[in-house]
């Protein structure tokens, strides 16, 4: 589903050459749970823009679902984001002028979905995280729990094979990190979704299949 | 998709107030004046009534001599324009006329301030003035110095309380005339137009003013067609070139020109003697204060937009990550520029409306008719959406370039 080999990403200002990951090789399996770890700066998040097609390698070859991503054009990788991805963001990322329920129909909105499937689809996705009786408030009238879950529901109301989740937990009390952790579980064990987290929090990559560990921008395990 | 865009556009402008009033008062604000202004100049030179057929009018209103050590400029005489400008090929009719002076009358005990006008029977000919009463003088009126006048009907108002003014008497310049027509009131803007009261120019006093090269006199001449312009002005510039100069020792050079009301007011403005492109330079100082006024504005908004953008970065990053692609974003974009603008278009133009109905009700302008010129506010209105895009979609687009992580982190432009 998701292969990166001999992966680097460096970062280059006028003075400075910063190599953020090294030598990257990681394979994901369909349906797979993994987690990333690591101190921060060790490049978690960097790699997981990577597989999300937010950022590009400067070198190595990064395939998802079967094709090498490289060359794709500004509206290919439009296209496989909207279709093949969902995103959840520490900071949850929502947009402020728009209500609960415009939020969630972003995705569907560059599907061209017409206006009452797509209505349908994300209310759906709202009840599916608890959040059926929100979809006319706005992000800032909502918890950071709350918060999270409509960018989950936003993250899966197009059913995108990878879910890509950046610290899903790092802005949220415990109880509200497990409530988070138990709707990622339930979206990998009832749809296959193959879900990729970057957490910092030992206790709930224990309960993803499999740790990959990073240090100053290697892979250690 | 677009339904979509302008759904989010309306929403984006009813969420941000404070933006959405600055951008639109900008919008709004800067179109108004633009429509005051563009009514204002438009008063003064469009074809309107009673000057509807100057689209096909010269007219002679200044002429300069000029010596070695001074020269004047002034308007030309009777002799001049009998001498000159009488008689040219290609010319369907000729008018000459005095300025419109202002003077003081006395009328059943009253001081009343006015302004007369002596013209001859073509003037009437040439300007289509709509009577209300009576009827204009004739060219025989002018041959046979008949005391006869035609007055506004504000003039009316003033002397007769409104009342039926044919067969009146009026003092005027220590000379009796019987008014014989009333016409509307006249914008004091229209330069051949305007007067309060008309009469023959025959009734003057004396004869001495015939044979004057400098005077307060002008002439127009009506063209069959503006084609015939060129033919008309070299016919009268081969005239000039001939000019007999009363006193050459001190004046050896002549300058007049047969003009358009807008080559008028550029010959006035820029200089007689300028022998460059007078209306060139007059139309560039125009376009250059236009857009010294609306520069202001436009910094404002662009330097909005910007801030606007730059705080839409994330928005810009997750609609990339969820699937939008560049040319998806800036299409947005564009839209919700071209929705505000035209919002700030329909603010104003009602605001135009209403502010050139104040103009006219405060009499800034006498008698003057100031309209909204759709095709001007058309232009505003393009001109706004331009600014719109260029400072709004610019940012957009750049931002729209960025790998999505860099606007998620809120970008640098």
């Amino acid at each position: 589903m998701i292969s990166l080999q001999n992966i680097n990403k460096t970062y280059r200002t006028d003075r400075v050459e910063t190599l953020a990951l090294q030598n990257i090789n990681l394979d994901v399996a369909p349906g797979e749970f993994v987690s990333i770890m690591g101190p921060s700066g060790c490049g978690k998040s960097t790699l997981l823009n990577l597989i999300g097609l937010l950022d590009a390698p400067s070198d190595g070859k990064l395939a998802l679902d079967g094709s090498e991503v490289q060359k794709w054009n500004d509206t290919k990788l439009a296209s496989f984001r909207n279709e093949k991805l969902g995103f959840v963001f520490q900071s949850f990322h929502l947009v402020p002028d728009l209500k609960v329920i415009d939020n969630v129909e972003i995705p569907l909105l560059y599907r061209r979905t017409n206006g009452t499937p797509r209505q349908t689809l994300a209310r759906n996705a709202l009840d599916r995280v608890g959040l059926a009786s929100r979809v006319h408030h706005f992000p800032t009238q909502l918890s950071g729990g709350q918060q999270q879950r409509v960018a989950i529901a936003r993250a899966i109301v197009g059913r995108p094979r990878i879910l890509l989740a950046d610290e899903p937990t790092g802005n949220l009390d415990s109880a509200m990190g497990e409530e988070i952790m138990d709707i990622l579980h339930d979206l990998n064990r009832k749809d296959g979704t193959t879900i990729v987290m970057v957490t910092h929090d030992e206790r709930f990559a224990r309960r993803t299949d499999r740790i990959v560990r990073l240090f100053d921008g290697r892979q250690v395990a | 998709m677009l339904a979509n865009y302008i759904k989010t556009a309306l929403k984006v402008l009813r969420r941000r107030k404070f933006f959405t009033f600055i951008s639109l008062f900008g919008i709004s604000f800067t179109l108004v004046v633009l429509m005051v202004a563009v009514a204002m100049l438009d008063n003064v030179f469009s074809p309107r009534q009673p000057e509807s057929r100057f689209d096909h009018v010269l007219g002679v209103h200044t002429v300069g001599l000029y010596g070695p050590h001074f020269g004047m400029t002034t308007n030309p005489g009777y002799g001049f324009i009998n001498q000159y400008v009488r008689g040219l090929k290609d010319v369907e009719n000729m008018s000459l006329f005095t300025t419109s002076s202002p003077l003081t009358m006395y009328h059943e005990g009253r001081k009343i301030d006015t302004h007369l006008r002596r013209t001859d029977g073509a003037y009437w000919q040439i300007l289509d003035f709509k009577f209300l009463e009576g009827g204009p003088f004739t060219e025989e009126d002018n041959r046979n110095a008949n005391f006869v006048a035609v007055i506004t009907d504000e003039m009316r108002r003033t002397l007769f309380n409104g009342q039926s003014a044919l067969g009146r008497t009026i003092e005027l310049d220590g000379q009796r005339f019987r008014v014989i027509g009333v016409v509307p009131a006249v914008a004091i803007t229209r330069n051949v137009g305007f007067s309060e009261v008309w009469a023959p120019v025959g009734t003057l006093k004396t004869r001495e003013h015939e044979k004057r090269m400098i005077g307060d006199f002008g002439a127009i001449v009506l063209a069959r067609s503006p084609r015939d312009f060129a033919a008309i002005r070299r016919e009268f510039k081969e005239r000039l070139a001939n000019f007999v100069f009363e006193d050459p020792k001190n004046f050896d050079r002549v300058e007049a020109g047969l003009d358009t009301p807008f080559e008028l007011v550029a010959r006035n403005m820029i200089g007689n003697q300028y022998q460059g492109n007078r209306v060139l330079v007059l139309q560039a100082i125009l376009v250059l204060m236009a857009l010294l006024f609306v520069t202001l504005p436009t910094m404002n908004l662009v330097s909005i937009n910007l801030s606007r953008i730059l705080e839409r970065a994330s928005e810009i990053g997750v609609r990339k990550a969820f699937g939008a692609s560049s040319v998806t974003l800036i299409g947005q974009f564009v839209v919700e520029n071209v929705v505000l603008t035209l919002i700030g278009g329909a603010i104003g133009f009602v605001l135009s409306v209403l502010a050139l109905s104040a103009v006219a009700r405060l009499e800034i302008v006498p008698f003057a008719v100031f309209d909204v010129n759709l095709r001007i506010f058309g232009y505003g209105v393009l001109l706004s959406a331009a600014f719109g895009i260029i400072s709004g979609v610019y940012p957009a687009w750049r931002m729209s370039r960025m790998q999505p992580v860099n606007a998620l982190r809120g970008g640098v432009l």
